[in-house]
């Protein structure tokens, strides 16, 4: 009852076009950033914004990125950690070579120099495709993996490849403490996210969902499959670079190339695939579910003060979490996000039953 | 010139243990479609148990005779893996019929990850031996055309012979028996098959047992090469290359995607690795396996992809 779009009547192209067509999503979405930047680093404890919020928050944009090439092009890849590795550390090496370098230029700089990386990792994708092309992209994941740990000049020279960036601002502010962090990260999300929806309900967009749907159609009907792919692999990697970058910079401050290994690929893929394929809300409830199960998981022996062996706590983690996540695939194979539309479906009657 | 045929033999015998596991995600993905990346958690998983069982069962029943034991062990390590084979059929890959691609391949990463802690929960998480009594001496070969001979591991080459056996049995399994022509007719479409009265659910749960044993005969080769640990699992990672290189749906494509894999990772470690500074080996076998890609992107005995619109 409270959540119908009746009597709300579209007198315009530009209202009939909104990002969000309901007034009640609107005031929803409205009163949600309004919470996340303005009550809740005021209010959230410390280990809230390191343990959970900061990392749940770059990580779904990289989450985003992902979505947008295998949710909306229908390319699957397993390299993405590659691609957050190649922002960090590009971002590093402009913070670090050019003196005076603004935070947030090096960052979008990073995401540039992980675009130009992932459309070449991408131009197989215009021969090879399915699974083929998912094992392909592996290439690229263990390639940077090795470039980042023996080549010198990519890490300042560094031992292992480990490197750290300290005394971050931006225009004069320093980001030190974590609700200010939170902000930095917050805002990068907010923008980013704001601008993939409105790409993928564009006219690139719908090319990319034509290629994912069938390519051969898609290309008969007049779409560039080598425009289409390549513009996905470009704007897919350019957000995971950035939200590498932020990961490097923000939440991790010192890293080396072992936090972007496969592992943190294959997680990314899972919060694509729990959250949903082909939506922007998805990558966010995915994130969510990955960041927050194992540490739910952790504490669940010491809610019920049952003492486990640290090492057999962590093989049982690592069962719940594989079991979880058949479960999810078998109870619902679209997502989160479908369960979400579903919802918002049962509320547009409730509480009549037609 | 030793040296080159050397590298070259030994490249040759580490492709032929890395077709052993690249067998494994072939068999599967022929039958069911299923792009089975828990094959690596499998092969650690059937390691574990063999492993722990040649200690367990001769200690439990008081053999003393080592082959009595192993042989014991290996029924009953083979046992664990028909289990396996037919809890993952039923509880999760019978629910997920016409399911995309992916969605498939998330679920075995899934099974990975609960094989993974199963396993190692089950069996404990230590760096166990297992010991079947392969030759550990090496043996000098052409010494009379080059000084000094050619060395070659004894080991490798009887883990070779198992392979390149396995590989024989397999083949004969699929031509040869009833069985294993059901198992190709529902590679070639499901839905036929089972109208014909090809029970699917016991194909698949014969087809992953297969590809259990596989992972078996893997472990227990790897296993008493680097001893039974966590990162065997990792050698899976070796043979994805492998698989798409000869292409998903060809046993004969695995065979001869693991000796070009295998040969080109040692040659190029020997002779290009010193030129990027070592350690190329991890990417090259992939990088190799695009660049094939790139020019037969259904692998070199892949079926053809064909798009129909």
């Amino acid at each position: 009852m409270l959540y119908r779009e009746n009597g709300q009547f579209k007198t315009n192209y530009r209202a009939d076009q909104q990002v969000f067509p309901i007034l009640q999503d609107r005031i929803a979405i409205g009163a949600l950033l309004v919470f996340a930047f303005a009550v809740v680093p005021l209010i959230a404890p410390e280990y809230l914004f390191r343990a959970i919020l900061i990392p749940f928050l770059i990580l779904s944009l990289a989450a985003l990125g992902l979505n947008i090439l295998v949710g909306y092009c229908g390319q699957i890849s397993l390299g993405t950690g590659a691609f957050m590795a190649i922002g960090a550390y590009a971002a590093y090496n402009f913070q670090v070579r050019i003196p005076g370098m603004p935070l947030i230029v090096s960052l979008l700089l990073g995401g540039a120099t992980a675009t130009l990386v992932g459309v070449l990792f991408g131009i197989p994708s215009l021969r090879i495709k399915g699974l083929y092309l998912a094992v392909a992209t592996l290439a690229a994941q263990f390639f940077t993996d090795w470039a980042f740990l023996r080549i010198k000049w990519f890490t300042n020279d560094s031992a292992s490849g480990s490197v750290s960036v300290a005394g971050l601002q931006v225009f004069g502010l320093p980001i030190e403490t974590p609700a200010q962090k939170y902000l930095f990260c917050l805002a990068f999300v907010a923008v980013f996210a704001l601008l993939a929806k409105n790409l993928v309900r564009s006219h690139i967009g719908r090319e990319w969902m034509a290629i994912r749907d069938m390519d051969v159609a898609a290309a008969v009907i007049g779409i560039r499959p080598v425009y289409a792919k390549l513009s996905a692999f470009a704007v897919s990697s350019f957000i995971v670079g950035v939200a590498g970058a932020l990961w490097g910079f923000v939440h991790l401050g010192s890293w080396e190339p072992a936090a972007f290994s496969i592992d943190r690929s294959f997680q990314l893929l899972f919060m694509v695939i729990i959250g949903g394929l082909g939506s922007i809300m998805g990558s966010f409830f995915g994130a969510a579910f990955i960041v927050v199960l194992p540490i739910v998981l952790d504490a669940l022996p010491y809610w019920f003060g049952i003492p486990i062996d640290t090492a057999l706590a962590a093989h049982l983690t690592f069962m719940i979490f594989g079991a979880l996540i058949v479960f999810f695939l078998i109870v619902e194979p679209h997502g989160l996000a479908r369960l979400w539309s579903t919802a918002k479906e049962k509320l547009r009657l409730w509480p009549f039953p037609h | 010139m030793g040296f080159f045929l050397e590298t070259l033999f030994g490249g040759l015998m580490a492709g032929m243990l890395y077709s052993l596991i690249a067998l494994g995600f072939v068999l599967i993905f022929k039958a069911s479609g299923v792009f089975n990346f828990a094959q690596g958690a499998m092969v650690l998983f059937a390691a574990l148990a063999m492993a722990r069982f040649s200690e367990w069962i001769p200690a439990a029943l008081g053999i003393e005779s080592k082959v009595l034991g192993n042989v014991l062990a290996f029924i009953a390590a083979m046992a664990v893996m028909v289990a396996v084979a037919w809890l993952i059929e039923r509880l999760c890959l019978s629910k997920l019929v016409n399911q995309e691609a992916i969605t498939l391949l998330m679920a075995t990463l899934g099974i990975t990850y609960f094989l993974d802690g199963f396993g190692q929960t089950l069996f404990g998480s230590d760096i166990y031996k297992i010991d079947v009594g392969m030759p550990k001496d090496p043996i000098f070969l052409f010494q009379s055309t080059f000084e000094g001979g050619v060395l070659i591991s004894q080991e490798d080459l009887v883990a070779a012979l198992i392979a390149a056996l396995l590989v024989g049995a397999l083949a004969l399994f699929f031509q040869k028996t009833s069985t294993g022509r059901a198992l190709r007719a529902v590679a070639d479409d499901h839905q036929a098959a089972q109208s014909i009265g090809i029970p699917l659910n016991r194909i698949w749960v014969i087809v992953w047992s297969v590809a259990g044993f596989a992972a078996l005969v893997a472990g227990i080769i790897w296993g008493s090469k680097l001893g039974v640990q966590f990162s065997l699992s990792l050698v899976a990672l070796k043979a994805l290359p492998v698989v798409i290189l000869g292409g998903l749906t060809s046993v004969p494509g695995a065979i001869i995607g693991g000796l070009i894999i295998g040969v080109g990772e040692k040659l190029s470690e020997i002779y290009i690795g010193p030129m990027l500074g070592g350690g190329i080996e991890i990417w090259f076998a992939y990088v190799l396996a695009l660049l094939f890609l790139l020019v037969r992107p259904q692998g070199l005995f892949g079926e053809k992809i064909i798009d129909r619109v």
